[in-house]
């Protein structure tokens, strides 16, 4: 009975509307036979993307986007509100993931040679949605809120500022101002709840239309090129044959895999919870070591590490010359061998580019070229003299700086080289050049030493040995 | 359910010039109203974001203290409000500068942003240096390149001494070019 008026309820919406026939036969969209897990990358993304939708409409029911305002809601949405804490979690997990699988998807698209015709603009809306995702990521950071998003919307209007010509005034847009102030955050919660995501669903609309149009790109075969001319009736002819229907042949893995990482998004937001709060967005506030969340951190070692000279021209060309690589690749490489078996150079790519992202992420993790500001004192036991020109130039060591970029026996920045055993390389003559003239990295101490100091300082350095007296208690002779 | 053809030469009537000239008349004038119509909704739209281009604000001088209350020879972080702050900017209103007194009645002030990606540097006072927590720039005492990659030296703000107060003039955060 009830299943019957169910029924009868469900042809009368079809017959009105069109719709549910319409998405069935979607649903139902032939696909290649072969396509198992490496495809489901696509759909984790767009479900990480519903994820942040759902998520986030629920904070926006508490967050205030003003700048006065935003930090204690968000401290509200965090300490007191029920399941606001697990939210936030989920809303920052859910924007790795979907950063990680946009990365993995558009890897396994690259590496199988599914951009090649007549996928090109599949490739194309893809790298574009990309870039949407990853400006999503920075002004999700900054709605944060606290004294680390104030420093990264200054880092970035200061990235705009190097762009010739029209530098000063994308700076200013992106501040919204002259300094950071109350219109800044206004300006990106419009910017991430409004702008991005309707870029984001039209291109998504757009990246979906396009896979329905042309099909899912079958596995790749070595010694089957793609030939734009024979491709499409070749690819017809193989989905009559062997094709399968989406739903439910393949849309099982997408969804079992979707249902995985929403459990993984979940169980890190409980268990490790979202990043902390930090300290209230005053930019007065001079104490701060500014870094960015982690999907961008292999960014941050970039821009410390690039070249001093050439950082001019990479700031700007560096990132365009990326997305112009990126957006024309398919329209350079649309025909020939899609198998990665034959195709040593694009694996070679992927390999590199991995290769590096982890390395600088590693390094952006450490920052080594960060002065330490919070190093300990060195301890007597390191020191080895409790008066004497050594005592006084340890002294001087941690008063004129040199520990906040060298590390003496573990303790220090590791900006410099570490000195533990400095004596076993250089004479004093030598330490006094080094400290006196400076280096690219090193300030020249000249003028900021009496030679008085200067005697201590290297006398205490001329103890950094191996085998000293002093360093005995911590380091032991190899 | 077919969409209605309304390619003239397709529907299979043959359409006189008289009618032609017609579609095409409806067809530009439907484009130019919809042209209108968002150029209308555009100009204030665009307008209205794009304002902090426009936007020029007056710069105020702004007390940071006594002049006696800064020793000469020291180098002191002082805060101050920005020229015109939103009634809900919040602490966010709030700049700083390094301020030193270099002689009883010469004042120099830095910007606390490092020239390289505007962080905000800090000033180690034993070791006369400036040093920056984000890629490791470092400054001499006078603002000068001592380290690392930033290109310019610190930039300074017009600061002078009115009724006994040390006043600093609000500024732009220095952005490199």
């Amino acid at each position: 009975m009830l299943k019957r008026i169910f029924h009868q309820v469900w042809d009368w919406v079809d017959d009105r509307t069109g719709l549910l026939k319409m998405m069935g036969e979607t649903a139902r969209h032939l696909v290649p036979p072969d396509a198992k897990w490496w495809y489901v990358f696509g759909t984790a993304t767009l479900c990480a993307l519903m994820l942040q939708v759902i998520t986030g409409i629920a904070l926006a029911f508490a967050y205030i986007p003003s700048a006065s305002e935003a930090w204690s809601t968000l401290r509200f949405i965090n300490d007191t509100a029920p399941f606001g804490h697990f939210l936030r979690g989920l809303h920052y997990y859910g924007a790795s993931a979907m950063i990680l699988m946009v990365g993995v998807h558009m890897a396994q698209v690259f590496l199988a040679g599914a951009y090649k015709f007549p996928r090109e603009l599949n490739w194309a809306t893809g790298v574009l949605l990309l870039g949407f995702t990853l400006v999503m990521g920075f002004t999700g950071q900054l709605l944060r809120a606290d004294q680390n998003a104030v420093w990264t919307v200054v880092v970035a209007a200061e990235q705009a500022g190097r762009v010739p010509f029209l530098g000063p005034w994308l700076a200013h847009f992106i501040l919204g101002g002259n300094t950071v102030g109350g219109a800044t955050f206004t300006r990106f919660f419009a910017i991430h709840v409004f702008v991005m995501p309707g870029f984001i669903f039209a291109f998504v609309g757009l990246h979906l239309w396009l896979v329905l149009r042309h099909g899912v790109s079958e596995p790749p075969q070595p010694g089957k090129p793609v030939d734009p001319a024979t491709y499409r009736q070749e690819y017809q002819e193989m989905l009559h044959k062997t094709g399968r229907p989406f739903w439910p042949d393949a849309a099982w893995r997408d969804i079992v895999f979707c249902l995985a990482m929403v459990v993984v998004i979940a169980l890190l937001a409980l268990l490790d919870g979202p990043p902390a709060l930090g300290k209230l967005p005053d930019p007065s506030i001079v104490e701060a070591s500014p870094r960015p969340d982690w999907y961008f951190m292999w960014y941050f070692a970039v821009l410390a590490l690039l070249p001093h000279g050439a950082e001019q021209y990479l700031l700007v060309y560096g990132p365009l010359f990326v997305g112009l690589v990126l957006i024309t690749l398919p329209f350079l490489f649309n025909r020939g061998e899609r198998s990665p078996r034959r195709r040593p150079w694009a694996v070679a790519a992927v390999f590199i580019v991995v290769v590096a992202i982890a390395t600088l992420w590693v390094a952006g993790v450490k920052s080594p070229w960060s002065p330490n500001f919070a190093a300990p004192p060195l301890s007597a036991a390191i020191v080895g003299a409790t008066n004497g020109p050594v005592f006084v130039g340890a002294h001087v060591f941690q008063t004129k700086g040199c520990l906040n970029c060298h590390r003496v026996s573990g303790d220090g920045g590791q900006r410099g080289p570490d000195l533990t055993a400095v004596a076993d390389r250089l004479t004093p003559n030598l330490m006094i050049l080094r400290i006196a003239n400076g280096g690219v990295n090193m300030p020249a101490y000249a003028a900021n030493l009496t030679p008085a100091q200067l005697d201590a300082l290297v006398a205490f350095l001329q103890t950094r040995k191996i085998s000293s007296p002093g360093a005995g208690n911590i380091i032991t002779s190899p | 359910m077919q969409e209605p053809n309304t390619d003239p030469a397709a529907t299979g009537c043959v359409s006189s010039p008289a009618e032609l000239s017609r579609r095409q008349f409806l067809a530009r004038l439907s484009l130019a109203a919809g042209g209108t119509g968002a150029l209308i909704v555009t100009v204030p739209v665009a307008g209205f974001i794009l304002a902090p281009f426009f936007g020029r604000t007056a710069e105020v001088w702004r007390s940071v203290g006594k002049v006696e209350s800064f020793k000469i020879g020291d180098t002191t972080a002082v805060q101050y409000e920005d020229a015109s702050p939103l009634p809900w900017a919040g602490v966010t209103a709030r700049s700083a500068a390094w301020l030193r007194r270099v002689n009883p009645d010469t004042f120099i002030a830095f910007s606390i942003n490092c020239t390289h990606l505007g962080c905000p540097v800090r000033w180690l006072a034993e070791a006369s240096l400036f040093m920056c927590p984000c890629h490791g720039g470092v400054y001499y005492a006078d603002g000068t390149v001592a380290a690392g990659p930033p290109p310019l030296p610190l930039p300074r703000y017009p600061v002078r001494v009115k009724d006994g107060q040390v006043q600093i003039q609000t500024s732009p955060v220095p952005i490199t070019k």
